[in-house]
């Protein structure tokens, strides 16, 4: 295997054993990236000197023989909406298409702390919202495993350059389902731990109910290491929850006898791929044999967290975008007549098209004489949702639903009805109303080839279950071995 | 619930300080309205008794400490700034002088 494709634990291993130094590391998945990036389109921004810098002190600590941190060295990649102190930070938006943010997001601080090497910056869609993140205002990021595919989204350049091994680990957001959804159609891990387990300090706000950062990695191991890097209370962010954070390293354990898991008869309802289910069938009858009990649970408010989504989320998101006015930071129009019009002009040329109809409908929601027939009542259903979930957890540990309906569609396939790629989010929505942690593994891949991922959910503050079931469940399979065909060859043929 | 009209778009357009052509109005109009329908279906829940979810876990007021604490350099803190001026924001004259 070539250093590019190994996992960050593999990895740590090496450079602590001295058999490579991370400026070797870090040089192999810039020359991947030279190889494959043209075609996957991945990143934004590359870091590379940025990045050979910090390669050059992790490999000092290493010489030195110091305790490194897990992740000292190890190349990772943030998705644009994460903001880095001193480097270009877009949200896939015009908006901001020159802000340097002059601080660094607590998550930021936190993997300098432990030494990584960023690569640069990914893909997304315009401000996290979308499916597919084709609503970037810069370019169509490709599914590595069928380039004429989307990788879904919003985060999908993360999933995609973790899948075609252009960084070893990294960071996503997660508000709707945009770090588990792409993290099932790319066919790598991708997880968002319970909403307040992250700081979401420097995180550009999209719905703040709902925003939570997490990582897509190669493995399962490597999510946990990730988690231990990045959880816990920040005074920063006030919504971010003092929790005791364990080690999550812990819950690696290949055994789940005696674990209960729940399968919501909702989510295999009508509009499921039909390869997809089997998959997910044949997952869930690998869990019974590894000693699982298989407990039929119901969901009943499912089929409302769509509606429910559309409503909360644009109109969280209409209040945070106010502030992109053309005033302190990003875009301004040229030649204003006068105040009211240099706002109107800076953000109806600043915003594509997608931005715009999320934040009139959420400016709509929460108008006069709407608020309580839209804002008000999502809010209400919002507590069935999670009312449904906390009912289901009184009989089980752990849920298992399919991640996506469907695996990667065409570029362009959705882009003409809003509603249609809206319903991308069935099945990740209503644990993000509840805020539980969520992951996404491969559990195999539909005939013509691409990936499915397995949706794994527990309780508020419950990770340690959602790994140990993901962490046994790859342990006995080989779906997280297989590489698409681009990683197949050096040169990306 | 209610349905969408060109006007009630031009109106939250002026709200959320947007604005659109004809054919954008009429674009997002439609739009807008199938969106609204189908997120219609809210109201086959009786929802009379329920309490709203603002906050997903329960979260009493949160303060901190009242210390004085250095901020951002004013530099780098208009170095994003359009048209800085002076050490101030710089946006198009709104008293009139004249």
């Amino acid at each position: 295997m070539l250093l590019y494709q190994l996992t960050a634990h593999a990895l740590h291993e090496k450079l602590k054993a001295r058999e490579i130094t991370a400026v070797e590391l870090t040089e192999s998945v810039y020359e991947r990236i030279e190889a494959v990036e043209s075609h996957v389109k991945g990143y934004l921004t590359l870091t590379e000197e940025l990045a050979l810098e910090q390669a050059g002190a992790a490999d000092v600590g290493f010489q030195n023989g110091n305790e490194m941190p897990p992740l000292a060295g190890i190349p990772f990649a943030i998705k644009d909406v994460i903001c880095t102190k001193g480097v270009r930070t877009t949200c896939a938006s015009k908006i901001l298409e020159n802000f340097v943010p002059p601080y660094d997001a607590t998550v930021m601080t936190k993997l300098h702390q432990q030494g990584v090497v960023m690569i640069g910056k990914t893909n997304m869609d315009e401000f996290a919202m979308g499916s597919s993140t084709e609503n970037s205002a810069y370019q169509v990021t490709h599914n590595p495993w069928d380039l004429e595919t989307i990788p879904g989204g919003s985060s999908g350049g993360s999933a995609a350059v973790v899948a075609a091994d252009t960084a070893i680990l990294s960071l996503g957001s997660d508000t709707g389902g945009s770090i588990r959804q792409p993290a099932a159609l790319c066919g790598v891990v991708g997880m968002k731990p319970t909403y307040g387990r992250i700081s979401r300090y420097g995180l550009i706000a999209f719905a703040s109910s709902l925003d939570q950062i997490g990582p897509f990695t190669k493995d399962v191991t490597d999510c946990a290491l990730v988690l231990n890097a990045l959880c816990g209370k920040d005074e920063m962010d006030s919504t971010s929850v003092d929790v005791a954070v364990p080690d999550f390293t812990k819950s690696l354990i290949n055994g789940i006898e005696g674990m209960k898991i729940g399968v919501p008869k909702e989510y295999f309802a009508e509009g499921l791929d039909t390869d997809v289910a089997e998959c997910v069938h044949t997952a869930i009858a690998e869990l019974e044999k590894l000693g699982a009990a298989i407990v039929e649970i119901s969901l009943p408010h499912t089929d409302y967290a769509i509606a429910t989504y559309y409503i909360i989320a644009p109109a969280e998101a209409s209040a945070n975008l106010a502030r992109y006015d053309g005033v302190r930071y990003g875009y301004r129009t040229e030649e204003p007549a006068d105040l009211i019009n240099m706002y109107k002009k800076t953000r109806s040329e600043g915003f594509g098209q997608e931005v715009k109809r999320r934040i009139m409908l959420g400016t709509f929601a929460l108008s006069t004489g709407y608020q309580d027939a839209y804002y008000k009542k999502a809010q209400k259903v919002r507590t069935l949702i999670k009312s449904d979930f906390d009912a289901a957890f009184e009989k089980v540990d752990v849920i298992v639903t399919p991640t996506s309906p469907t695996p990667a569609f065409k570029i362009g396939e959705r882009t003409a009805d809003p509603l249609q790629m809206y319903m991308c989010d069935v099945m990740t929505t209503p644990a993000s109303h509840a805020g539980l942690p969520g992951i996404s593994v491969p559990c195999g891949f539909v005939q013509s080839g691409l990936p499915v991922g397995l949706q794994l959910l527990a309780k508020p503050f419950a990770e340690e279950s959602v790994l140990r079931v993901a962490y046994t469940y790859e342990q006995n399979t080989e779906h997280h071995h297989k590489k698409p065909e681009i990683c197949l060859h050096e040169d990306g043929s | 619930m209610a349905t969408i009209t060109t006007d009630g778009v031009s109106h939250v357009a002026n709200l959320a300080r947007l604005e659109f052509n004809e054919e954008e109005t009429k674009d997002f109009t439609e739009q807008l309205a199938r969106i609204l329908d189908y997120i219609g279906k809210l109201n086959e829940l009786d929802t009379d008794d329920v309490p709203p979810t603002s906050h997903i876990h329960p979260q009493h007021n949160i303060t901190k400490a009242d210390i004085v604490k250095t901020s951002l350099p004013r530099d780098d803190v208009l170095a994003n700034a359009p048209e800085p001026e002076e050490g101030y924001f710089g946006v198009p004259r709104v008293i009139d002088t004249a």
